[in-house]
């Protein structure tokens, strides 16, 4: 059912919205970052100032960015949703531009006095564009060639430029979160399969390629394959950081080592442990314990979205909530599995835990937008 | 848009189902996170208790022994030497160095300098960092330290392998050097190797031990070792070796190279033998040298500077780095692009008066009484430079810079040494982008005689003579295989010059070494089945001023050193069936054929005979001073050690 469908009289108006936002969901993400701000004051040596303060603030400035965010009307964001890719993706273009004459990855842009991450807003508009594709496209045509290869470009593209800064971590996450949205939209399964069998294909091809003379990825990116599959074939160079993440994160045991007890984390043993690698501060000192919780309450977070989405009749609505909801299920469950040593390593946050404003931010504003969908469903 | 409600039904139940299939996806990756985390802190967490606790086992990387750089015989000019050696590991050391620092210094003599050099390195870099205490320790030093150990704590005496270079200055230029990895070094390799961070890791710098670091370095091993609470090493627990890195072998002969390094002397000179038909640098000598040796164990401020200081520059590689002016061995380039233009066959005759003259300016020929008529050979064998102001107009410039980069000049050879140069074939392009001037006729007169814009290393002097010899797009090659595996391209394109033309210039080359008005007759070899072509040149370093040229000409003897001519020779034997081409500058020597020309056909020699140049094959009344010579020079005989289970 599309806004235009139901009543608007019906939809709570003016100050009353409060009564309709989702409650339960601001308090298991004030729950989340809260064990964030825990560990931060934790691996700054018991120091508030270095991280867990600043971080907090950011929160503040997050949580009223969501709630505000609620307060606006869905038809809003639908009427906003091509020009906010639109802009992103002239963001995009502008960072791979100035990315040239720069050095290595360049994926800020400086407008005025704030920092942007084109790519990390990008994730969010593209799922608005994607829900608003899918609402306004006909039911019968979801899996008609053409009408699949609209989104498919749609995604290709920013995809591509974000591949070009080079940042390949998001563009994984760009094209995974865009398959979310068209999954849940109902597009054949075959495609996925297709999809699927290529990359498996294209990932034997690009092993096999080594050592010929059409070799497709350089040599220590080749290396860094190797240092996943087995890290300790390269103890102190790359596959350093995933085996010292790997003991911290193991000798946690059931209950761990207690609160600022942790031993790995405090000698430095960790790089990047109050972003990329915190997940593995907090196995050390918390345990199985720890660990399981943090990730019971990201599972409650996703588990509601996914109820909201469900119960929701606007399918523009039920999408968004769907495509930030999955997307924030990527942000953990890589982050988590990285630590693990389940993907090769890269530098990805664990969102709302990790420090750092951009994530923060970004995840906010999705979770404003979840919030809108929820106060505005038709009833 | 209105849609039916059966649609909106419809929507709603597929993104139902979707959602739920979903929710089954996400459950299933959360779950096999979970399975992860009960595995790893449940089920395993005593190991990593155990890693984790103290850090009781380390893993120590095992830095691999370097490539050996052969020569084309098979002897070792690249080798590793035992070095022993002790470090210091602060962290080992219960945090503070001094006293282990006062009681070493009791073991073996530690200077006050090296001392507070020492303490400024503890404090600078990180307390697990090992540091090097003293090296190239006597095996007595090393077995002192050794025993005193337990009352040494953080003290590592180790034995480990460094670069030596056996034949010292001989091939310095050509396989560089190694040496400690500066912070430099590593902010230019992407993904630095981890090895390269070991204390006193020393890697390839220049030349080919810096432009094949990455064949010669080999693997690391790793071994893992538990250590007790202070640090020390209880046992090992595993090991694995590194692999050895790659042997390279060189195109070039050491003892033709020591001879040529010899022959060279105390001038500041070079030159380059290739092989005609592989384009192997058989031998490419540049002197002074330097001793890399040095180098590797870090060289004294003093000797650097004495380096550094030295007029006859030792540290530049004159062979492919220095650019000359090639003089009168560039008419071979002029003469071709004349022939091969149509503009003149080799029968045409100039005349020669002593000089050109061109819009009222004269161009000297050497001859100040002129050479009369002159046809393509004779204009090499007597050198005549009118003939080549005369061919100049007619073929222009552009054309003469074609051929001079189809002879190789002006072209960068992909070698793997450092700072190759392009040299300069210049042409009206080039003058107007790097001067934005137009090209001028007199530029091309001086061009046509190789004075001018146009600059040659010795290198691309050797490739033009190879091609000429040959007629074949020779390309030098210094790599002859790695690790057994041959590295010499198979065979080269033909040159895009007619036979015709090639053989008039041979024929000049002839006639200078070989007929009665040759001017490098002196030079000749007298032996038949060896018969040696070539051709002489001087280059000027300086302008003479109509002061000088009133004055009479001034013998270069009577000018300081620095203002003297450049003396070059190119040649090649035997002239009917070529194998080696050589070229020879001496910087500021004076004439190409009193001082380049002697010099190169004794090269020459020594590479055909596979040793020391027969006298006989010298005109008779040299023999008595090449006598003299060889008795003077120290040469390297191969006893030296080969390849085998030693690491010499």
């Amino acid at each position: 059912m599309s806004y235009l469908d139901y009543k608007v009289a019906q939809v709570p108006t003016g100050l009353r919205k409060v009564f309709f936002i989702n409650w339960p969901l601001v308090l298991l993400i004030t729950a989340v970052c809260c064990i964030g701000f825990l560990m931060l004051y934790s691996v700054a040596g018991g120091q508030i100032e270095t991280w867990a303060q600043p971080q907090m603030y950011r929160f503040a400035v997050g949580m009223v960015i969501m709630l505000g965010l609620a307060f606006v009307p869905m038809w809003f964001w639908r009427g906003i949703s091509v020009s906010a890719y639109v802009v992103c993706f002239l963001l995009l273009v502008a960072v791979d531009l100035f990315g040239a004459i720069g050095m290595g990855a360049q994926r800020w842009i400086d407008i005025g006095p704030i920092r942007v991450q084109p790519s990390e807003l990008m994730k969010i508009s593209q799922v608005l564009l994607l829900a608003a594709y899918y609402d306004w496209l006909d039911l019968k045509k979801v899996s008609r060639p053409l009408w699949v290869l609209i989104p498919v470009v749609l995604i290709l593209a920013p995809t591509a430029l974000v591949l070009m800064q080079p940042d390949l971590g998001t563009s994984i996450m760009l094209i995974t979160g865009g398959g979310i949205v068209m999954f849940a939209a109902g597009v054949s399964l075959w495609y996925f399969a297709v999809v699927i069998g290529a990359g498996v294909g294209m990932v034997y091809a690009v092993m096999q390629s080594r050592g010929t003379d059409w070799q497709l990825l350089k040599e220590y990116q080749f290396r860094r394959i190797d240092t996943f599959l087995d890290p300790t074939a390269d103890p102190l160079g790359a596959g350093y950081n995933i085996i010292q993440s790997q003991i911290a994160l193991g000798s946690g045991g059931w209950s761990g080592r207690g609160f600022m007890q942790g031993t790995q984390s405090r000698l430095n043993f960790l790089p990047e442990k109050h972003t990329d690698f915190i997940f593995t501060v907090l196995s050390e000192e918390f345990g199985f314990i720890g660990a399981f919780s943090l990730l019971t309450l990201y599972m409650l977070i996703v588990g509601f979205c996914l109820y909201s989405a469900l119960s929701n009749r606007d399918r523009f609505a039920s999408l968004i909530t769907i495509g930030i909801s999955g997307t924030f299920f990527l942000y953990f469950a890589i982050n988590m599995a990285t630590v693990m040593g389940l993907l090769p390593a890269k530098g990805s946050p664990l969102p709302l835990v990790s420090y750092g404003g951009t994530s923060l931010m970004i995840l906010m504003l999705g979770f404003g937008l979840v919030q809108s969908a929820h106060v505005h469903r038709p009833r | 848009m209105k849609k039916s409600q059966r649609d909106i039904v419809d929507s709603n139940r597929g993104i139902t189902r979707r959602g739920l299939l979903l929710a089954g996806i996400q459950i299933g990756t959360v779950t096999t996170l979970a399975l992860k985390m009960r595995s790893m802190q449940l089920d395993h967490a005593d190991e990593y208790r155990m890693l984790a606790d103290g850090n009781s086992i380390k893993i120590r990387l095992l830095p691999p022994s370097r490539g050996l750089i052969l020569d084309r015989t098979g002897l070792i000019v690249a080798g590793n030497e035992q070095n022993y050696r002790v470090t210091l590991t602060r962290e080992e050391a219960g945090g503070d160095v001094e006293p282990v620092l006062q009681r070493l210094a009791q073991l073996i003599p530690i200077s006050d300098a090296r001392m507070s050099e020492l303490r400024d390195e503890f404090s600078k870099r990180s307390a697990i960092t090992p540091i090097v205490l003293a090296d190239r320790l006597s095996w007595e030093q090393f077995s002192t330290i050794a025993v005193n150990a337990p009352s040494l704590p953080g003290v590592t005496p180790e034995s480990a392998l460094s670069r030596a270079y056996p034949r010292a200055g001989d091939l310095a230029h050509v396989m560089g050097y190694v040496g400690p990895v500066s912070d430099y070094d590593l902010s230019r390799i992407e993904d630095p190797d981890p090895v390269l961070r070991l204390p006193d890791f020393q890697l390839g710098k220049i030349g080919v031990e810096g432009r094949l670091e990455e064949v010669l370095r080999g693997k690391a091993g790793a071994r893992r070792v538990e250590v007790n609470s202070t640090g020390r090493e209880m046992r090992q627990l595993s090991r694995q070796e590194g692999e050895q890195g790659a042997t390279v072998q060189l195109t070039v002969d050491a003892q033709l190279q020591n001879y040529c390094a010899q022959r060279l002397g105390e001038e500041s000179a070079a030159a380059v033998v290739m092989d005609c038909h592989t384009g192997e640098l058989v031998a490419i000598c540049s002197s002074p040298s330097f001793d890399p040796n040095k180098f590797v164990r870090g060289i004294s401020t003093k000797d650097y500077r004495g380096l550094m200081d030295h007029d006859h520059r030792p540290l530049a590689d004159k062979t492919v780095q220095g650019v000359y002016p090639p003089g009168s061995t560039f008419k071979l380039v002029t003469l071709l692009a004349g022939l091969e233009a149509g503009v003149i066959n080799s029968g045409s005759r100039f005349f020669c008066p002593g000089y050109t003259e061109l819009g009222g300016r004269r161009f000297h020929c050497w001859s100040r009484g002129g050479h009369g008529s002159v046809d393509a050979v004779k204009s090499l064998e007597e050198s005549c430079d009118v003939y080549y102001y005369e061919l100049a107009q007619r073929v222009g410039i552009d054309r003469i810079a074609i051929m001079a980069r189809k002879l190789g000049i002006g072209v960068k050879h992909d070698l793997p040494m450092s700072a190759v140069s392009e040299g300069i074939a210049p042409d009206r392009a080039w003058k107007q982008a790097r001067y934005d001037q137009a090209w001028q006729i007199g530029d091309s007169l001086n061009a046509s005689i190789g004075q001018g814009y146009v600059l040659a290393s010795p290198l691309q002097l050797a490739v033009m003579t190879a091609r000429v010899a040959s007629g074949r797009a020779i390309e030098p090659q210094l790599i002859r295989s790695i690790d057994g595996v041959r590295k010499l391209p198979e065979d080269f394109p033909p040159l895009d010059i007619s036979e015709a033309s090639l053989k008039v210039a041979r024929a000049g080359m002839d006639a200078v070494m070989n007929s009665a008005r040759g001017t490098a007759r002196k030079a000749r070899i007298e032996r038949e089945e060896w018969r040696m072509v070539g051709k002489t040149g001087t280059s000027q370093v300086r302008n003479i001023t109509a002061a000088e040229r009133a004055r009479g000409v001034i013998s270069n003897d009577q000018l300081p050193w620095e203002r003297r001519d450049h003396a070059l020779f190119v040649c090649y034997a035997p002239y009917e069936a070529p194998r080696y081409a050589v070229s020879v500058v001496v910087e500021h020597g004076g004439g190409g054929s009193t001082v380049a020309a002697p010099i190169a056909r004794d090269i020459l020699l020594f590479a055909l005979n596979g040793g020391l140049p027969p006298l006989d094959a010298v005109p008779s009344n040299q023999r008595a001073a090449m006598e003299e010579r060889h008795n003077a020079m120290q040469l390297y005989t191969p006893e030296a050690p080969r390849p085998g289970r030693s690491r010499a």
